[in-house]
């Protein structure tokens, strides 16, 4: 395999070639909608959707390559590529990838093609738009994991917002307007103040080495010597950028109206990937270009503090919803808050756990939000109350169900665990109260998880609506696109090494980083205090 | 000779500034602002004597864009005249936020 | 941290025990054919496109899954028999029978290795999670403790499997309930064979799920599904403990593996803060799994599962499973003697409690759910004293009695269904006072069950009497020399908190004797209350059924003599203990300050005398104060009035948890935090505030705007004057 790589230059042209190619496919989706505009709605959504599913087969089975052809040990950016953009600004168009990229641009991938059958039968009106944007939407989360230049990073930030906005807007439900602007407002507030820290990193820069320079490897480097400038600002521009989109608690209220608005591709992509952009730009940006504002004490224990409110208050609130979409989106947040209590708790073992969670979040709760919109698409409801006893009538939805559910409980054995376990071993050392705090949430997340199944898969069958839904259980195609989802559920619980393999090199790295910088900065505080 | 000038070019002015602000009928307006223009006029005359032709070149391009102005200004009232019966201007507020 | 003790070198490791990993793979081997086999019926994949319209009319065609649950809730039916239930019947007994097997030839094994087995075998199978410094991988470790429990988990695991073929085979589900059970027993096995507290930690998690499955196994009624759910729950907050306890062990030893946690314990302090807090933590989480106070709620609600699965999970296995990391974790308790006697008077004190509310239910599952909570607080005495061998054999001779109890009231269940299905009649099958004179219609059954119920009451020579009486010598033997008779708990003396623990004990066995006697009485003595049309459909229930009672009765009467007290004993006195020395042996010596406890002839003979009074007494008291023929049936019954109320609700503690702490969080949650916090004071004061305050600004600058070209010339003028005025005044 190797050898096979290196004989076609993979690692040489594959990044830009992933960011490009399902721009082609977007582009190819519009041309065949002005020509297809004569034929019916049925027949566009046919031929939009397949051009779609083949274009994300294609770009996950370019991006396998990936697995083999990266170097995960190595220090050096893998399959890195570098063109020259704004030379006079110094911005380049620089991507490439270590373990930790390399994780989630393959999460991405393979997740997309997911989404596209998840949107199979459920969009309906402007399908050619629906899956270009899609399209548009995938290029503009890879450039966010690929990007090694900050200013490309934010405009594959921007870029990424914009489909999503209009996916929810346009394709969602009832209260799709509000929950669009709010989704696209949050996002836009952290973004902002984001580039002008970016600018601000950029103009330190220059008058360092006196030239313009937005690469992510001057910034690193420059964060070595010490903190710049405004550091604190800087810090937290981009924290709060990520936070919102984490989201961190309290800036976690889009998500809830956001998850429940969007169709099931967009929950679907915006519980896997794009929460987990924020947690990425902790882990890429936030700290490592700040290491001793992030591990100052106070701000620390602010970080701890709110990740571990979240995972216990995400799960109480969750515990409350009588909206399966609104659950899961609040059990997102208590998820979520598991990585952030890994990122600062900064032990290899707790940043290993939080990147474990971020990808078995990615695919628990992306199975479930299709399930959601499998019995959606069959009840057109998402309340609770309206299910009950169809473990009886669709009994292969109710194996699919319950399987993701104990995965997303984190019950050892699947994916779920494997994370939380990591995270909360790997914290208590250094933290130990706040993992303490933190694990009581294994009790609620039982509680409403098993509560919400329970309301959906067992109780009588007593409501007519789902009495009917005998002989409508899942069909093949949903079958066939849970099937991929649940093996990695049983294989990542029961063999997570090839993943912690993977990621195990760039996060004691970036342990090792933060940890020096914050051993400086303490001899030089208790230096300066000896004087 | 110039201090009258500049003095009937600031009385022409503030009528019509006086002019614009209190009356309602656009017409009325429209007048009143060429007379503001060709107060301006005056003074860029009066005022070439001192620092050569530069303002009476300037004086030529206000008249073009006056009467540029005029034209369109007077079709945009008859429009509205045609589409509301008045040319009131109180009962123009299009613009209101 | 897993290489301390390498496989190779091991005497065992040249012996069959090299393949111990197959007799879990046997189970999961059965669980994934039996999953498959209940999938392939139920699956009947949908249209391709969910969302087209439907007629009613097809929406029912050809299927064969049918829950049909009848509206008491007894659990015996026959909604017709799933079309795989002959491979199933093969397959989920089978690889149980086979796993006992090899777990036999392995014990051979072990034996035929005799004393040369001091170290534990560790087989190491692949990398679970490695990542910095922690390292766990998938290892088994076999030793004399783990080899007691598989046997005890395959053997009574495969008696039950077959009952279960009879019990169970008209049901719909059947090959979903062989699925759950194999993977119970992989999950079980997997508890006791794991080399380190995360792989148990597994198991412990696994067997909560299953038990899950299994209790809420005909979900069609509420009741049954939140049994599950409230099993799991409870157990989460019991898990919660064993994860603190391992993130302590991590945090200080560095390691999670028994070998690890054996060598790292010589280091710490003996009664220190540290080692007796991971204590407390591993006991809260076995006080979830065994059902102890105050988690053992969900025990007697658990009893909404099967029959067979109550005798299995809810008696002979799973809810052991506490005693048994106890049991494990010998090393550390006997170095926490505060931990110790917590865990021993809170067994006591369920022992006691939960024999209160056996003496009033009127279900016969539910007398022995709460027997079951019982006697496992004497496990935990047992092991709480340091006696841990004694725990362990109370916990063999229990699985052996209390398996065969509830299997003996599963074929008094289903005899009593077949009974009520034949009439059609519709009365609950498990109430006792609706039972009565059994004896005449189900000999074998009624006879069986009775040895069970001399050995749980502590008559000699059955096995029950053997280990309770280990049990409550071990008890008093330490309040004399002894760590824990040194320590003192809450400020009070060991010594006087071991002698109240005794004192517990003994009240415990006394009611025990009564409910059981009570029990007894009810259901087989006495005049039949079924009514005259159900009374010529009561028989005993097919051979694939009693042929396990049986077994376990032979069993039950027997079991004690496998670890017969040396008074008695002479050569053959105390296998088990010897047994599992190599284990537990060092922790029971640092408890009996490195001597082995001796109690005189005389006083041991006086501790047997007392026990046996007192189970005779109450036997004795039960026999002759409570009189089955005064009894009428449910349908005639008065309700009951003061304390017998109250015990019959369980002290109301299910009312005041829920009081306490289910409504609370629940009201908390959705007024304060959701309603209030969420969507009031962050989405409504902060996000749309702010969107609020963008709006109103916006609307106060658009008044500027009137449309008036007249009031913007005004301004236009009088920003001229302004910006003149500045300049002339500047």
């Amino acid at each position: 395999m190797h050898a096979f790589l290196d004989g076609i230059g993979y690692n040489g042209w594959i990044l830009p070639v992933l960011l490009l190619f399902p721009l082609l496919g977007a582009l190819v989706l519009v041309a065949d909608a002005r020509r297809f505009s004569t034929g019916t709605a049925v027949e566009a959504m046919g031929r939009s959707r397949s051009i779609a599913l083949w274009v994300c087969l294609a770009e996950a089975l370019l991006s396998l390559g990936l697995w083999w052809s990266v170097d995960v040990s190595s220090a050096a950016w893998q399959a890195a590529v570098t063109l020259p953009w704004i030379p006079q600004w110094g911005v380049r168009f620089a991507v490439g990838l270590d373990g930790i990229a390399l994780m989630l641009v393959l999460l991405t991938t393979c997740l997309m093609p997911l989404a596209v059958l998840g949107s199979w039968t459920s969009i309906r009106e402007r399908t050619h738009s629906f899956y270009a944007l899609l399209l548009v939407l995938t290029t503009g989360m890879l450039g966010v994991f690929m990007a090694l230049d900050l200013v490309l990073f934010y405009v594959m930030w921007e870029v990424m917002l914009i489909p999503m906005y209009l996916i929810i807007g346009i394709w969602g439900g009832q209260r799709r307007l509000y929950a669009s602007v709010k989704f696209f407002l949050y996002t836009m507030v952290g973004s902002l103040l984001m580039l002008v820290a970016i600018i601000w990193i950029g103009m330190v820069v220059r008058r360092v080495t006196g030239a313009p320079d937005f690469s992510y490897d001057t910034a690193l480097q420059l964060a070595r010597l010490g903190p710049i400038p405004g550091a604190f600002w800087a810090f937290l521009a981009f924290a709060l950028a990520f936070a919102v989109k984490v989201p961190m608690w309290p800036f976690h209220t889009w998500l809830p109206d956001a998850h429940v608005e969007a169709p099931t591709a967009g929950s679907v992509i915006l519980a896997a990937i794009m929460l987990k952009m924020g947690t990425f730009g902790f882990v890429r940006f936030a700290v490592p270009l700040f290491p001793e504002i992030a591990m100052a004490p106070a701000v620390r224990s602010v970080f701890l503090a709110l990740a571990v409110i979240g995972i216990v208050y995400g799960a109480l609130v969750a515990l409350v919803q009588p909206d399966f979409k609104k659950l899961v989106a609040y059990s997102s947040v208590s998820h979520l808050g598991f990585v952030m209590l890994g990122i600062f708790a900064m032990t290899v073992e707790a940043m290993q756990g939080a990147l474990m969670v971020t990808i078995s979040h990615g695919i628990s709760t992306g199975a479930l939000f299709l399930l959601i919109g499998m019995i959606y698409e069959r009840r057109h409801t998402r309340l609770l109350a309206d299910y009950g006893g169809l473990a009886s009538v669709m009994p292969l939805f109710a194996v699919a169900l319950t399987i993701v559910a104990l995965s997303s409980i984190g019950v050892p054995g699947t994916n779920g665990f494997v994370g939380e376990f990591l995270v909360l071993i790997g914290s208590f050392p250094t933290q130990p109260w706040y993992a303490v705090v933190a694990a009581t949430s294994v009790i609620i997340a039982a509680a409403y998880l098993l509560w919400a199944v329970q309301r959906i898969l067992y109780n009588p069958l007593t409501n007519p609506e789902n009495q009917a839904l005998r002989g409508r259980d899942l069909n093949w195609r949903e079958l066939g696109l849970l099937a991929p989802l649940l093996l990695a559920i049983v294989w990542l619980g029961v063999y997570p090494k090839p993943v912690l393999q993977k990621t195990e090199a760039a996060a004691s790295r970036l342990v090792q980083q933060v940890e020096s910088a914050r051993m400086s900065q303490q001899r030089a505080q208790t230096g300066g205090g000896a004087r | 000779m110039l201090a009258e000038s500049l003095a009937l070019s600031a009385v022409l002015f503030t009528i019509g500034v006086v002019g614009v602000l209190t009356r309602r009928n656009a017409i009325i307006l429209f007048m009143c602002v060429e007379l503001m223009l060709n107060a301006v006029n005056l003074s860029f005359v009066a005022l070439s004597t001192l620092y050569g032709a530069t303002g009476q070149v300037f004086v030529i391009f206000v008249m073009t864009v006056a009467a540029a102005e005029a034209a369109v200004g007077l079709a945009i009232i008859i429009a509205i005249f045609r589409h509301r019966q008045t040319v009131h201007l109180d009962d123009i507020n299009l613009l209101k936020g | 941290m897993h290489t301390d003790l390498s496989a190779s070198g091991h005497p065992l490791s040249d012996t069959v025990a090299a393949l111990a990993w197959l007799i879990l793979l046997l189970p999961l081997l059965g669980f994934v054919a039996n999953g498959l086999l209940s999938l392939t019926a139920a699956a009947h994949p949908g249209p391709a496109d969910p969302s087209a319209d439907h007629g009613h009319g097809d929406a029912s065609h050809g299927h064969a899954h049918t829950i049909g649950h009848a509206a008491d809730h007894d659990d015996a039916h026959h909604a017709g028999r799933h079309p795989a239930a002959k491979w199933v019947s093969l397959i989920g007994p089978g690889v149980l029978a086979v796993a006992f097997g090899f777990a036999l030839v392995t014990f051979l094994a072990m034996r035929g290795a005799g004393e040369a087995i001091h170290a534990p075998y560790v087989l190491t199978l692949f990398d679970w999670i490695p990542t910095g410094a922690l390292q766990i991988p998938v290892a088994l470790q076999l030793d004399q403790l783990s080899m007691v429990m598989v046997l005890i988990i395959t053997g009574i695991g495969t008696l039950i499997h077959l009952f279960s073929v009879g019990y169970m085979q008209d049901d719909p589900g059947y090959p979903r309930y062989f699925a759950y059970l194999n993977l119970f027993v992989f999950f079980m096995l997997l508890l006791v064979l794991g080399a380190s507290y995360p792989l148990m930690f597994i198991g412990w998690e696994g067997v909560g799920l299953c038990s899950y499955l299994l209790i809420g196994f005909w979900f069609s009624e509420e009741a049954n599904a939140n049994a599950g759910k409230k099993a799991f729950i409870v157990n989460r907050i019991g898990d919660f403990g064993f994860l603190v306890a391992m993130f302590l062990l991590f945090a200080n030893l560095g390691s999670l593996s028994y070998t690890g946690v054996a060598a790292g314990a010589a280091g710490l302090e003996m009664g220190g803060a540290l080692v007796t807090t991971i204590c407390l933590f591993l006991f809260l989480g076995a006080t979830g799994k065994s059902a102890q106070i105050p988690l053992y709620v969900w025990l007697p609600d658990a009893m909404a599962g099967p029959t067979p699965v109550s005798a299995l999970i809810h008696a002979a296995t799973m809810v052991t499973a506490g005693v048994y990391m106890i049991a494990r974790s010998a090393t550390l308790f006997s170095l926490a003697p505060a931990a110790q006697l917590t865990v021993a008077v809170v067994g006591a004190l369920t022992a006691v409690f939960a024999a209160t509310i056996g003496l009033k239910q009127w279900d016969i599952k539910k007398v022995l759910a709460y027997s079951t909570v019982s006697q496992l607080g004497y496990m935990f005495v047992g092991v709480g004293v340091g006696a841990y061998t004694a725990g362990v054999f109370h916990l063999m001779t229990h699985a052996f009695f209390k398996a065969l109890l509830f299997l003996g009231s599963g074929s008094v269940i289903y005899a009593m269904h077949q009974a009520y299905h034949a009439t059609h009649a519709h009365a609950d099958a498990q109430d006792m006072r609706n039972m009565g004179g059994l004896r005449r219609y189900m000999p074998i059954t009624s006879s069986l069950m009775w040895i069970a119920t001399l050995a749980i009451a502590g008559i000699p020579p059955f096995s029950g009497f053997f280990s309770k009486d280990e049990i409550l010598a071990a008890v008093f033997a330490r309040t004399h020399h002894s760590t824990l008779a040194e320590a003192t708990w809450l400020g009070i003396p060991g010594s006087v908190v071991l002698y109240g623990v005794y004192a517990l004990g003994l009240a415990a066995a006394l009611m025990t004797a009564v409910y059981m006697t009570r029990m007894m009485l009810y259901t087989f003595h006495g005049p039949n209350r079924t009514g005259p049309a159900e009374q010529g459909h009561l028989r005993e229930a097919p051979w694939i059924m009693t042929g396990p009672l049986v077994v376990l009765g032979v069993l039950s009467a027997v079991g004690g003599f496998l670890n017969l007290p040396a008074l008695f004993g002479g050569g053959m006195s105390e296998i088990l203990h010897h047994w599992l020395e190599p284990v537990v042996g060092e922790g029971t010596l640092r408890v009996t300050l490195g001597e082995a406890a001796h109690l005189s002839h005389a006083t041991e003979y006086a501790l047997i005398g007392t026990a046996v009074a007192i189970a005779v007494i109450g036997i004795a008291v039960a026999w002759t104060r409570l009189k089955p023929a005064a009894l009428v049936p449910v349908s005639e019954s008065p309700a009951e009035q003061g304390l017998a109320r109250t015990l019959l609700n369980k002290w109301y503690v299910d009312e005041a948890y829920d009081r306490v702490v289910v409504q609370p969080t629940l009201g908390v949650s959705r007024t304060v935090l959701w309603k209030g916090l969420d969507t009031g004071i962050i989405d409504g004061l902060f996000v749309n505030g702010a969107g609020f305050l963008a709006r109103g600004l916006g609307w106060l600058g658009s008044q500027l705007q009137t449309g008036r070209v007249g009031t913007y010339a005004w301004v236009l003028v009088l920003g001229a004057v302004a910006v003149l005025a500045g300049f002339s005044f500047r």
